[in-house]
C-alpha cells in the first residue's frame, strides 16, 4: 500500500510545473480561482486574460489539451443549468437569434460558464502535476489542521481498496445475472453496499491494529522536510497576483 | 450537487464557509472525543467508503441511475459528529483532487452535503427509532424516513443560498418548487438504499450501526419493514414532491408567473390551451388562462418530471464517464 492508485488523474512529468513545491502550486491554484471568481462578469476581456493564462500554464506545464478538457467534462451538469437560466431568468429580455431570452440570465450563464471553467480548469492542472501524497504533504506545511489532512490521506488510500472490493462484488452480481433497471430491484445493491461497509470496517480495524503494533500514535510521520525556495515561491506567485491585477482593474472598471 | 465556481456570489460562498467550517470543528472535537486516536483512519476509512459509494449506481428506472448523496448513511452509521467529519472530507478531496464543486464554493458544498444533510437526517432518525417499535425493522423504516429528509434539506438549503446571491435571476419560488420538488423523488432512492443498507449491516454486524445503539438488537433480529410499509414510504415521498409543487410552489412564489412562464418558454401552456379546443375538455383548456394557478401547478408537475427525467439522463451520462475516468483499471 505504498502511494495511491489515482494515477488516472496524474500526469507523469518533469516540467517546471510539476517540479514546483506542492503547497506553491495549491497556493497559486486557490489564489488564481479567488481570483477569477472576483472578477465582474462583464468584464469580457478580463477573462480573457485568466483563460490565456491558463492555457499557457497548461501547455508550459506539457499537458496533452486532450486530456484536461475530459477531465474537465465534469462540470456538465451546472453547465446544462447555465444553458437554461437565459430562458428562466428575470428582467428584461433581448432576441437572441429569434428566441427571447432573459438578459440577466444570459449574465448568469456566462458567469457560470466562464467562472466554473477557469476554476475546473485550475485544479485539474494542478492534480494532473502533483501526485495527491504531495498535496497533502503541501497541505499540511500550509498548517492546514493535521487532523484533516490525514483523513483525506487515509480516505485517498483506502479508496482504492474499497472500490477494487465494489468491483469484484459487482463482478459477481453480474456474473450471476444481477441487472437492475428498476428502482424496485435496488435491494441486492443495497445489501452490497452494506457488506462494503462491514467488510471495509473488519479490514479498517485489521489494518489499525497492525499500525498500532508498529507505533502508530495517530500522526503519521513526516519523511520529506523540503520546504519552498523563495524563488518557487515568486515564480509561482506571479501568475494569480497578476490574475488580482486583472480582477481589480475589471472592478474598478466597471 | 455539487456547486461550480460563480454560481453563488463571492459573499454568500464566503458567508457559507463560515457556518461550514464551525460545524466541521464542532463535529471533528466531538468525534476526537468519542474515537481518540482510532479517529484518523477510521474516519478516512468512512470518508473512503462514502466516496465509492457514491460511485454506486442504484437504478431508478428504465436503465437511469441515480446515487447516494450518503449524508444520512454515515450519520446512522458512525453517529452525527463522524458523519460531518467524513461526509464533509468527501466533499473537500473531491474539490481539491477531482475538480468536482467549486473552491470557493467549498462552504456552500460542505454546508449543503454534510452538515445538512446529516443534521436534518440524525434528529429524524433519532425521534423515529424511539417512537417506532424497537426491532430491526422499525430501526430501518426510521433510516429509510431520515434519508428521504436529508435529500429535499439539502435542496432546500441550495435554494435559500440561490435566493441570497444565485446568478442569473431565475425566480426563486421556482428554483425552490423545482429543487426541492425534484429531491423529494431522488429522496425515496436515498431512503431506500440507505435503509437496506442499514439492514444489511444490522443482519451482522449490529455494533457497528452507532444509531442502533442502546435499543438492543441483535444479529437475531432480521425483522424487516413489510412491503405494505414499502410502498407507503414511496408514496408518501410521491406525494410529497407533488404537494411541494401543486401547493408550494405558487404561494412560495413572491413573483406569481414564475412558473408560468416556465410553461410559456417550454411550451406546455400553448399546448395546454391549443389541444383541447372544441372538445368536452375545452373548459379545462379555458381555466389554464382563467385560473393560472391550476394553469401554473399543472406546468409545474410536467417541468418536475421534465427536469427529473433530464437529470437522471445526464446524471447517467456523466457517472458513467467518471466511472471510467476515476476508478483505476483493474489490475
Amino acid at each position: 500500500m505504498s502511494g495511491t492508485h489515482l494515477h488516472v488523474l496524474h500526469v507523469h512529468g518533469h516540467s517546471p510545473v510539476h517540479r514546483l513545491a506542492p503547497e506553491v502550486k495549491v497556493v497559486a491554484m486557490l489564489a488564481f480561482v479567488v481570483g477569477v471568481v472576483a472578477t465582474p462578469r462583464e468584464a469580457l476581456w478580463a477573462f480573457a486574460i485568466h483563460a490565456f493564462f491558463l492555457v499557457a500554464v497548461i501547455s508550459f506545464a506539457e499537458l496533452p489539451f486532450g486530456f484536461v478538457f475530459r477531465r474537465m467534462m465534469i462540470e456538465v451538469p451546472f453547465v446544462a443549468f447555465a444553458v437554461a437560466l437565459p430562458f428562466l431568468g428575470g428582467g428584461p429580455r433581448i432576441e437572441v437569434a429569434g428566441v427571447l431570452v432573459s438578459l440577466e440570465g444570459l449574465w448568469g450563464a456566462w458567469n457560470i460558464l466562464a467562472k466554473g471553467t477557469l476554476g475546473v480548469g485550475a485544479s485539474v492542472v494542478l492534480v494532473a502535476t502533483t501526485e495527491i501524497p504531495e498535496i497533502l504533504r503541501g497541505l499540511d506545511r500550509l498548517r492546514v489542521p493535521r487532523l484533516l489532512t490525514s483523513v483525506a490521506g487515509f480516505m485517498i488510500r483506502y479508496i482504492e481498496v474499497l472500490a477494487s472490493e465494489l468491483r469484484r462484488t459487482r463482478t459477481a452480481m453480474a456474473s450471476r445475472g444481477h441487472d437492475a433497471r428498476w428502482l424496485w430491484q435496488v435491494g441486492p445493491l443495497a445489501a452490497s453496499a452494506g457488506a462494503l461497509f462491514v467488510r471495509s470496517y473488519e479490514r479498517g480495524e485489521r489494518v489499525y491494529q497492525a499500525m498500532l503494533s508498529r507505533g502508530y500514535d495517530g500522526t503519521m510521520p513526516q519523511l520529506d522536510e523540503r520546504r519552498a525556495r523563495g524563488t518557487e515561491w515568486a515564480a509561482a506567485l506571479g501568475l494569480p497576483l497578476t490574475t488580482w491585477m486583472v480582477a481589480l482593474l475589471a472592478i474598478v472598471g466597471s | 450537487m455539487h456547486i461550480p465556481d460563480g454560481f453563488i456570489s463571492a459573499p454568500v460562498s464566503a458567508g457559507a464557509a463560515l457556518p461550514a467550517l464551525g460545524s466541521l470543528v464542532a463535529a471533528l472535537a466531538r468525534a476526537s472525543r468519542t474515537l481518540k486516536e482510532r479517529l484518523v483512519p477510521f474516519a478516512g476509512l468512512t470518508a473512503a467508503f462514502i466516496f465509492v459509494l457514491q460511485m454506486l449506481n442504484f437504478p431508478v428506472a428504465a436503465g437511469t441511475s441515480g446515487h447516494l448523496i450518503g449524508g444520512a448513511l454515515a450519520a446512522i452509521l458512525l453517529g452525527p459528529w463522524m458523519g460531518i467529519v467524513a461526509v464533509s472530507v468527501v466533499v473537500i478531496v473531491q474539490a481539491l483532487l477531482f475538480a468536482d464543486g467549486g473552491i470557493t464554493a467549498l462552504g456552500l458544498n460542505v454546508l449543503n452535503m454534510a452538515v445538512i444533510t446529516v443534521g436534518v437526517a440524525w434528529p429524524v432518525f433519532r425521534l423515529l427509532s424511539r417512537l417506532l417499535p424497537q426491532r430491526s425493522a422499525g430501526v430501518l423504516i426510521a433510516s429509510m424516513v431520515a434519508a428521504w429528509a436529508s435529500v429535499p434539506a439539502s435542496a432546500i438549503g441550495f435554494a435559500i443560498e440561490y435566493w441570497i446571491g444565485g446568478q442569473g435571476g431565475v425566480d426563486p419560488g421556482l428554483v425552490f418548487s423545482a429543487m426541492v420538488g425534484v429531491h423529494a423523488l431522488i429522496g425515496i432512492g436515498e431512503g431506500l438504499i440507505t435503509a437496506a443498507a442499514i439492514g444489511a449491516v444490522l443482519a451482522v454486524r449490529p455494533d457497528l450501526v452507532a444509531g442502533a445503539e442502546g435499543l438492543g438488537i441483535s444479529a437475531d433480529d432480521t425483522t424487516t419493514p413489510s412491503r405494505v410499509a414499502l410502498g407507503s414510504f414511496v408514496a408518501a415521498g410521491v406525494a410529497v414532491a407533488v404537494a411541494l409543487v401543486v401547493f408550494v410552489a405558487p404561494f412560495a412564489n413572491p413573483n406569481p408567473d414564475g412558473l408560468e412562464r416556465v410553461a410559456e418558454n417550454t411550451g406546455f401552456l400553448d399546448t395546454a390551451q391549443d389541444h383541447p379546443i372544441g372538445g368536452p375538455l375545452a373548459d379545462y383548456g379555458v381555466a389554464g388562462i382563467d385560473n393560472p394557478w391550476i394553469g401554473t401547478a399543472v406546468a409545474g408537475l410536467i417541468g418536475t418530471g421534465i427536469t427529473f427525467a433530464a437529470g437522471m439522463l445526464l446524471v447517467g451520462i456523466v457517472r458513467r464517464f467518471r466511472q471510467r475516468e476515476q476508478v483505476p483499471a483493474s489490475r
